[in-house]
């Protein structure tokens, strides 16, 4: 008896509709993120998120109709980022149906967004997005040991680990860990952790820094970027406190269903949730 | 008709949506009137104590919803606004369940709020399916067959987000453990309440809201 670890397929959206090419058995239209979103929900996903890439400045005309739309259908929770940059469009969004906003380089941006947000729409609402990579000329163990420090050699390896923004294009000076910190002191409800060095690679997530983050932090960590196997997911949830793992491509090309990640979560001893639809 | 308690509160919308998905005829307001004609009510909301108590208080609602003769169902803040008091703020809320709501302490390695899904959790009483009609298709017949105290659990999985908590009492009809024990459904008289979201909680939330509309007075 425990919270479960949630499991949430991502989905992009670039002007109203589902961009990676999306291999679901029966679905009539796999751009539309309508069909798309009652079709994860129905196999058992346990949240969603939908990442608005629309170049466009001006989302409110596409972007908060869409959300009103799933909303309708949906009967699990589910988050909407990419390119909210001030409260009034989060708050429309909110309003049209999401139950949370991500924001990632607005964030970066102006930091006091985070709590403005949090003030206005409350903390459960608001998803801090970091994008993570180890950036290879700072941090190794060499320099440590020049510099007298109170960390660990984990803590100081990890701390090359930089944000990046502008959808992973930029580098900025923030290094990872003390920004989670710091996004957490601001009021924000949950923090999207994607590994870059993991992402796309379907070789497992990125563990000791998912790990370090989790466990210094009180809010949820999802974690994003790797996985590839329902192993990847089981060390995920073992070996770390992240509340939930994020993925899109092995679910929408049917590499690793939901129903049978879950099953052979469950069969290892992770706590997911099983719909039980016995007698409804 | 089923009446939406319309109030400075989020996730309003999300219930109605549920209730459209039902195709239940429902209604958003905050007219004493029509609260008082519905045939029951849904009291929502995602938000914080205080200002929604004030808000109630100023309109004068929170008369009207103490004195509603139909089932109503408070949901998540709605369900804390019903009891006596609430930590959050320092609130003197409805007093319709003899409970107080507090915020969960602080714990190691516990992630507060406690946001996500958890079980319905234990059953405090044994559940008979004509009384406890809140619980119809819910647990198998196998649970409703076993008598005694906190033999059964209810693990069906529903969706919640909350840092503050309902105390159980002899209102809680189930009981859900995280951190501590707390009330995740209450009910006493015409009125219920829930700490989760079955507006959010996929079919289970949807039977558990079928249950309600199906209730008679």
């Amino acid at each position: 008896m425990s919270l479960k670890k949630r499991i949430i397929p991502c989905l992009d959206i670039k002007d109203g509709r589902t961009v990676k090419g999306i291999n679901f058995v029966g679905l009539r239209d796999a751009g539309d993120p309508v069909e798309l979103a009652k079709q994860y929900a129905a196999q058992g996903a346990d949240e969603l998120c939908f990442l608005d890439i629309t170049a466009t400045i001006e989302k409110r005309d596409t972007l908060v109709p869409l959300v009103r739309e799933i909303a309708a259908v949906l009967n699990i929770p589910f988050t909407v980022g990419g390119g909210i940059n001030d409260v009034a469009l989060a708050k429309e969004i909110i309003k049209a149906g999401a139950d949370k906003i991500a924001i990632n380089s607005a964030a970066v941006k102006r930091p006091e967004l985070i709590s403005e947000l949090a003030a206005e729409l409350g903390s459960q609402c608001v998803v801090v997005a970091v994008d993570t990579k180890h950036s290879h000329e700072s941090g190794n163990l060499a320099d440590s040991k020049n510099k007298p420090d109170e960390s660990t050699p984990t803590d100081f390896r990890l701390r090359g680990n930089k944000v990046y923004v502008a959808g992973g294009r930029v580098e900025t000076e923030l290094e990872t860990i003390s920004w989670c910190q710091e996004i957490e002191r601001l009021g924000a409800g949950e923090i999207l952790l994607t590994s870059m060095d993991h992402d796309g690679t379907k070789n497992g997530f990125a563990l000791e820094l998912t790990d370090t983050i989790s466990r210094k932090l009180n809010i949820p960590i999802i974690a994003s970027g790797g996985g590839g196997t329902s192993a990847h997911f089981e060390e995920l949830f073992k070996d770390t406190e992240a509340s939930a793992g994020l993925a899109a491509s092995i679910f929408h090309f049917g590499e690793l269903p939901v129903p049978e990640l879950k099953k052979q979560l469950a069969a290892t001893g992770v706590a997911v949730r099983i719909p039980v639809n016995a007698g409804i | 008709m089923i009446a939406i308690v319309k109030y400075n509160a989020g996730n309003i919308g999300s219930v109605t949506n549920a209730l459209n998905r039902l195709g239940i005829e429902n209604k958003v307001t905050d007219d004493p009137e029509e609260l008082k004609a519905a045939d029951k009510v849904i009291f929502p909301g995602v938000g914080e104590a205080g200002t929604a108590m004030n808000y109630l208080r100023e309109r004068g609602l929170d008369q009207v919803i103490k004195e509603l003769k139909q089932p109503v169902l408070g949901i998540c803040l709605g369900m804390q606004l019903m009891c006596s008091h609430s930590e959050e703020g320092d609130t003197e809320c409805l007093g319709i369940f003899d409970t107080t709501v507090k915020k969960f302490p602080a714990t190691a390695g516990m992630k507060v709020p406690h946001m996500g899904w958890n079980e319905i959790g234990r059953v405090k009483t044994a559940i008979s399916p004509d009384k406890d009609v809140i619980f119809k298709n819910i647990c198998t017949l196998d649970d409703i067959n076993k008598s005694s105290f906190d033999d059964i659990r209810l693990e069906n999985d529903v969706y919640y987000v909350h840092s503050f908590y309902a105390v159980p009492n002899q209102d809680a009809s189930a009981i859900c453990d995280y951190i501590v024990p707390f009330a995740s459904i209450l009910n006493k008289d015409n009125f219920y309440a829930m700490q989760f979201h079955p507006e959010k909680s996929a079919r289970v939330g949807e039977q558990l809201l079928k249950n309600f509309i199906a209730i008679t007075a």
